[in-house]
């Protein structure tokens, strides 16, 4: 197969994206546990509870950075060092958001 | 031989979309890998690129069908609050678990971490596949966004491997049943 150089910018945009999604579901996950009434906003779908509008809004929050990200950078090579640094910070952030005791501890339970 | 509906159901989210994704796991690492030890000319031919390409798609569809059938259709039958007055719980399966201080835990940790980091997986995977197939064999001469693919590919292990872990043990615990029965084999 024949392989010539690409630009960056495309795999970056879907990097940065999924980092950005990931830390709006850590946020919006702490949220809604936090704040009863953002709780109650976040209920979409009544059977599923919060986490319907927690997973819905998170989703939403990606494929937007996403389409934006690669609207800017598609044709661009951009720097994959700082791209990459800040994808995996949102998402060790959004890891330890979700996790149980980590939410408790920050709420003062 | 019968099993409830809502068993199925839950079989099928868990040893259907969950275990068949968690066993595709080390060929995706293994073949994006390979793409840096082989370097750009790996695989050697298109048809090999697009059969790798078809099963990063399928384990992206895995990872979505496995998180949208816990979150929107299980879930609900785990969390559905018994009328007051209830003495048989055992069709409640949270409410069952925090009936009794012993099992509690299974719920406020496990549960609630569950049903949030399985998300991450289809996130992941489909950036994963994303890439992949905008990029293939060029993957090789760009480290750093191999570096993120394994990264995320991984993390995306952990979380399905967390989800699953928990959901077994739940499974286990206060197991989710009802609906009709379904025969699967008659007896004579």
């Amino acid at each position: 197969m024949s392989v010539e150089q690409q630009p960056t910018g495309s795999g970056a945009a879907a990097i940065l994206a999924a980092g950005m999604g990931s830390l709006a579901l850590g946020v919006f996950a702490f949220a809604g546990d936090a704040v009863p009434a953002l709780g109650r906003a976040f209920t979409f779908w009544q059977p599923t509870g919060a986490l319907s509008g927690v997973t819905i809004t998170a989703i939403a929050v990606w494929l937007i950075s996403w389409f934006v990200l690669s609207r800017r950078w598609a044709s661009r090579d951009v720097r994959l060092g700082p791209v990459n640094a800040a994808a995996f910070a949102m998402l060790a952030a959004a890891l330890l958001l979700t996790f149980p005791p980590v939410m408790d501890a920050l709420q003062g339970k | 031989m019968e099993i409830s509906y809502r068993d199925m159901i839950t079989v099928l989210h868990g040893m259907g979309f969950g275990v068949l994704f968690m066993l595709a796991f080390s060929g995706a690492i293994g073949v994006i890998y390979a793409t840096a030890v082989v370097g750009p000319h790996w695989p050697r031919s298109k048809w090999d690129n697009a059969m790798f390409r078809f099963y990063l798609i399928s384990m992206a569809a895995l990872a979505w069908l496995a998180t949208i059938s816990g979150a929107y259709i299980i879930y609900p039958w785990y969390r559905a609050v018994p009328p007051a007055g209830t003495a048989d719980l055992s069709t409640y399966p949270r409410a069952l678990l925090l009936s009794n201080p012993h099992t509690a835990g299974w719920h406020d940790v496990g549960m609630e971490w569950k049903e949030h980091i399985a998300w991450f997986t289809p996130i992941a995977m489909t950036m994963v596949a994303y890439v992949f197939i905008k990029y293939g064999p060029r993957l090789a001469l760009h480290r750093q966004m191999r570096n993120a693919v394994l990264g995320f590919t991984a993390v995306a292990f952990f979380s399905t491997a967390v989800a699953g872990l928990f959901g077994a043990f739940l499974n286990k615990y206060a197991p989710v049943r009802g609906g009709p029965d379904i025969v699967l084999m008659r007896e004579n």
